[in-house]
């Protein structure tokens, strides 16, 4: 049934690749034009959805020509989809106005390969997120997922280098393997249930050999697709390789689509199925992204791959949402607190790490090079830039009324509340791991410039106010969410000293850290705290550069398969 | 042995072939390949869902028939964006190796 402001689902869809098709028509500086344009139709669009959502208190669904399901196919948005497709709006436009400096077509060319590809890109891999979010069955989803990738891997090698080529190669073969996986688990899916519909498989589908061996390989799949360490070979190269603008996207939003589609399949279509022993399972994949990303992003040497490795981790904080949401009395999970926290973090990390990205770029352009270790003095001759960074930072560490703030309340909540104590402690930890790189790039900046460096280039203020903007975002994000599904009296006040001690001590937590693990010119010195605490970061670096090998990657993605199954069965069988 | 149960085993052995193709071989071409190979086995056993759709007295259950026009489709598109990937790889380094695993910037930073 459509409801009330139905059309504009297939809308929110149907715009950005009106956008493609024009801008490829049209070619040249227009693909710019349509761009723009259609960038602020689909922002008027996204927040057209959000009022009537909010308005009309229910999920809006529209019936693809008016064929109900099973046979037809109905696009629908719920609160997630809402909320997910608001924050893919105000990021797209936000990295939009951000790349006009970056992807402007040159004066005098009529049309130049990279500007051209990366604005049918963009708007491209806004179409699919739309689509992933409002479709409501398992078929289109996987179109979407495609799409997405697609989108996706040119993105990651726009300037046509050897290195990003590879890089974009190995994302897209390992990516594939991910979806093929998951369109498995889905055809099995209409075998036992007789439909694609999500709300009708919800009600068909019984705990089974079918079920769990479908959702294990849809998992796996999808985990491939969002990067959860083990299965991370080709995030760091294609996250940090690609142009500023274009990681921008790759970091903040295209993990986030495949991401989306797990809580959906876990949430909504089979929450009675997994059970807590898989979600423990997926968790503690969780818990190791965020050490081994925060420790290996401490030791890298340039600041775009300290970011991507910083994704990596932030990843895993996002699975961590999945035993916290597990009701024991029904058995399934359930739409409360830990969801509204995870996506919460999803939400706040999109525009944290798109921020992140473009101050690099940033960076990147004042000084030609993103060396953290040669960054002194970035904080007084680009102050904009340093400023959005710290922001940013201090977004995805939680410590001030942010977004990340809310969710790591709500986890923490959701944890005691469940009395999962282990859980509380890795969110503490990962609180910390996550301030140690932060202040890691934070220090070097505020460092004096060495002598006889290079004074760096002045950066366009747009672009720095782009990115500072976004970083802004994730404590609007906060205000809404009170405003919103989130009881205020999580929002304590800032200053009351309990909380300024655990501002405290999360940042003294996150120094001790980054003094420990972090990389400098003289690794050597230190006393033996500092040397065994360099001896284990290059252990987690040794395990992680096995990790990433082919078939050690594509041997744990089987495994990882199998086990969501086997954890499943044993759930059913206790 | 009936169709259904030949069909399904065929599947399964695409599947299993083709997933153990993506592991061990290191050349890109192999594993898109390897892809193509898991990807018949799952169209495979589309069809073979459809057939025991069937068994409600119609000739064939047409959902599944569609998804598989359309899974194709995307497959196509799929091998076709990684081969080109993969020859544009070719002629910018002059290998094809996906193993080197030094991060894309270490090139940028010797030229600078």
């Amino acid at each position: 049934m459509t409801t009330p402001g139905g059309l504009l689902l297939p809308l929110a869809v149907l715009i950005p690749f009106v956008g493609v098709m024009l801008g490829l028509a049209l070619g040249g500086r227009n693909a710019q034009r349509a761009a723009m344009l259609t960038i602020v139709a689909g922002f008027g669009i996204a927040a057209v959805i959000g009022l009537t959502f909010v308005s009309a208190g229910q999920p809006i669904t529209y019936v693809l020509g008016g064929w109900s399901p099973p046979l037809g196919i109905e696009l629908r948005a719920d609160a997630l989809a809402v909320a997910m497709l608001a924050m893919v709006a105000v990021v797209i436009a936000g990295i939009g106005i951000y790349a006009r400096a970056d992807f402007a077509t040159p004066e005098g060319a009529r049309e130049a390969r990279a500007p051209m590809l990366y604005w049918l890109l963009l708007l491209a891999v806004w179409g699919s997120l739309n689509l992933v979010f409002v479709s409501g069955d398992l078929f289109t989803l996987y179109v979407a997922l495609e799409l997405l990738t697609f989108a996706g891997v040119p993105l990651v090698c726009l300037d046509g280098k050897g290195e990003t080529l590879r890089a974009a190669l190995r994302y897209l073969v390992y990516a594939l393997a991910g979806s093929v996986l998951y369109l498995l688990g889905a055809v099995l899916l209409y075998g036992e249930c007789g439909t694609l519909d999500l709300a009708l498989v919800a009600q068909r589908l019984r705990p089974g050999p079918v079920g769990w061996v479908a959702l294990a390989l849809m998992t796996a799949g999808l985990l491939a697709k969002t990067a959860l360490f083990p299965l991370h070979l080709w995030l760091p190269p294609a996250h940090a390789g690609a142009p500023p603008a274009a990681s921008a996207v790759l970091s903040a939003l295209v993990v986030k689509g495949s991401f989306f589609i797990v809580v959906r399949l876990w949430f909504d279509v089979a929450p009675a199925l997994p059970g807590l022993p898989a979600a423990q399972l997926l968790a503690g994949l969780g818990a190791a992204a965020i050490l081994f990303g925060s420790v290996i992003a401490l030791r890298q040497e340039r600041l775009k791959l300290l970011i991507a490795y910083s994704t990596l981790a932030q990843i895993g904080y996002l699975f961590l949402m999945f035993p916290l949401a597990f009701d024991g009395n029904s058995g399934a999970f359930i739409h409360g607190d830990a969801l509204t926290g995870g996506t919460l973090q999803a939400m706040a990390h999109a525009t944290a790490k798109a921020a992140m990205f473009m101050t690099a770029g940033l960076l990147y352009k004042a000084y030609g090079h993103d060396r953290i270790a040669d960054l002194g003095g970035a904080a007084r001759s680009v102050p904009l830039s340093v400023l959005a960074f710290a922001v940013a930072g201090v977004a995805l560490m939680g410590v001030l009324p942010s977004g990340a703030y809310l969710a790591k309340k709500l986890l923490l909540q959701a944890a005691q509340a469940s009395a999962q104590w282990w859980w509380d402690w890795v969110l503490q930890v990962g609180g910390f791991l996550t301030t140690s790189y932060v202040v890691l790039v934070l220090a070097q900046a505020f460092r004096k410039p060495a002598s006889g460096a290079a004074p760096p280039k002045a950066v366009p203020r747009l672009q720095a106010a782009a990115a500072l903007v976004l970083a802004l975002c994730s404590f609007a994000l906060a205000l809404a969410a009170i405003v919103g599904p989130v009881s205020d009296n999580l929002l304590g006040n800032p200053f009351a000293p309990k909380e300024l001690a655990a501002t405290l001590v999360t940042f003294a937590g996150g120094a001790v850290l980054a003094w420990g693990f972090g990389r400098r010119h003289a690794d050597a010195a230190g006393g033996s705290l500092r040397r065994a605490m360099l001896a284990f970061a290059s252990t987690l670096q040794r395990v992680d550069a096995v990790l990433r090998r082919w078939p050690v990657a594509g041997i744990s993605l089987l495994a990882l398969a199998l086990l969501f199954g086997v954890a499943m069965r044993a759930n059913a069988s206790s | 042995m009936s169709g259904v149960i030949l069909f399904g085993l065929v599947a399964c052995a695409l599947v299993g072939v083709g997933l153990y193709g993506f592991i061990v071989n290191p050349q890109p071409l192999r594993k898109i390949l390897a892809f193509n190979v898991v990807g018949s086995g799952v169209f495979l056993l589309c069809g073979v869902v459809a057939r025991r759709g069937a068994a409600i007295g119609l000739g064939g259950d047409p959902v599944p028939q569609a998804l598989l026009i359309t899974g194709i489709v995307v497959a196509f598109s799929a091998t076709a964006l990684a081969v080109t990937v993969l020859l544009r790889l070719y002629e910018e380094t002059e290998s094809t190796t996906l193993a080197a695993d030094t991060p894309p910037s270490t090139a940028d930073a010797k030229r600078t």
